[in-house]
């Protein structure tokens, strides 16, 4: 009785400390959360829609070259960048740039590019982002062209 | 990494300066603007709440069954398509920012880890089991399915490049 006892007060305190840990997480993501709301609601206000189109929507492969590009530079918890990718695609920017977007955010990390070197070494930290560069390309491409095969219809 | 992690722990706190003093500059000029803006952001805020309480959810349960540590170890023993796949999923499963994984992996490179599971690992951190709700919430389930699909396609396929070149490399060394 003593030992069960012993063994559902251990998995309280586990529990416990995981609800904290997990609070905690998401406590320092609350300023980029709350942050990118704002921000995205106040370009969203400031822009209209159009604007937005017509910064990307020139060329298929220059969209997709400048939403990769937009998220390797971007740092930040993924969430954000599923915030602001939904808010450009309701802008109409296209689903090829706002895909490859957040693709990029979370493969390419140019911010944490020094620290991976440091770590893992120059030269596997710098192909390892080029690749994922260029593969950020293809997911994007791949994904757009099989809903559009499949008939699905675009988000 | 301390001055790093206390570096990107104040620029969220900029970040959000940064936009507050934006707002504030924006009241000044078109107050009207700035409300509406406010408005706007107060409606998108009250969709997510419930998916934000899922991913809460979520993220505590993996917390809960996953040992991060006991993970990262596993990373570093087999080879071959077992160890692709254990990479795969070790990535997938993987929570917390990236930065806290260099450590670890630095470690188990040291130890004989694989430059393909590493990549592999990295790579495959892109699909994020916990925020799945939020990706459905923004783009729908298909998109989301295949997404997620090709990203661990994607995953092994940087496993195989980054070794090649590597190898190359090695070689050429």
């Amino acid at each position: 009785m003593h030992e069960d006892n012993s063994a559902a007060g251990d998995e309280t305190h586990r529990i416990l400390t995981s609800l904290k840990k997990t609070g905690r997480t998401f406590a320092q993501a609350l300023p980029v959360i709350a942050g990118m709301l704002l921000l995205t609601s106040l370009a969203h206000t400031l822009f209209a829609p159009q604007q937005f189109a017509r910064l990307f929507g020139r060329h298929d492969g220059l969209d997709a070259l400048l939403g990769t590009a937009l998220g390797s530079i971007a740092a930040g918890p993924p969430l954000a960048s599923y915030l602001l990718g939904g808010e450009l695609r309701a802008g109409g920017v296209s689903l090829l740039a706002v895909t490859a977007l957040v693709v990029s955010w979370v493969t390419v990390g140019l911010v944490q590019l020094p620290a991976e070197a440091l770590f893992l070494g120059r030269r596997f930290a710098i192909t390892r982002n080029l690749v994922a560069f260029v593969f950020t390309l293809a997911v994007a491409w791949l994904t757009v062209q099989t809903l559009r095969g499949f008939g699905a219809s675009l988000p | 990494m301390k001055r790093q992690d206390a570096k990107s722990g104040y620029g969220r706190w900029w970040f959000l300066a940064t936009v507050a003093a934006l707002y504030t500059v924006c009241a000044a000029l078109a107050p009207e603007l700035a409300l509406r803006a406010l408005a706007h952001a107060w409606q998108a805020l009250r969709h997510m709440l419930p998916v934000l309480a899922l991913v809460f959810v979520l993220m505590v349960v993996f917390d809960l069954v996953l040992n991060p540590r006991r993970l990262a170890q596993q990373l570093g023993r087999p080879g071959g398509a077992r160890g692709w796949l254990l990479a795969l999923a070790a990535g997938i499963l993987s929570a917390g920012p990236i930065y806290a994984w260099y450590p670890l992996l630095a470690e188990l490179r040291g130890k004989g880890m694989r430059v393909s599971t590493a990549a592999v690992f990295l790579y495959a951190r892109a699909i994020k089991l916990p925020l799945l709700p939020l990706l459905f919430h923004y783009f729908g389930t298909a998109y989301s399915v295949v997404l997620s699909l090709y990203l661990a396609g994607f995953a092994l396929l940087s496993g195989l490049v980054m070794e090649r070149i590597s190898r190359s490399t090695e070689s050429a060394d």
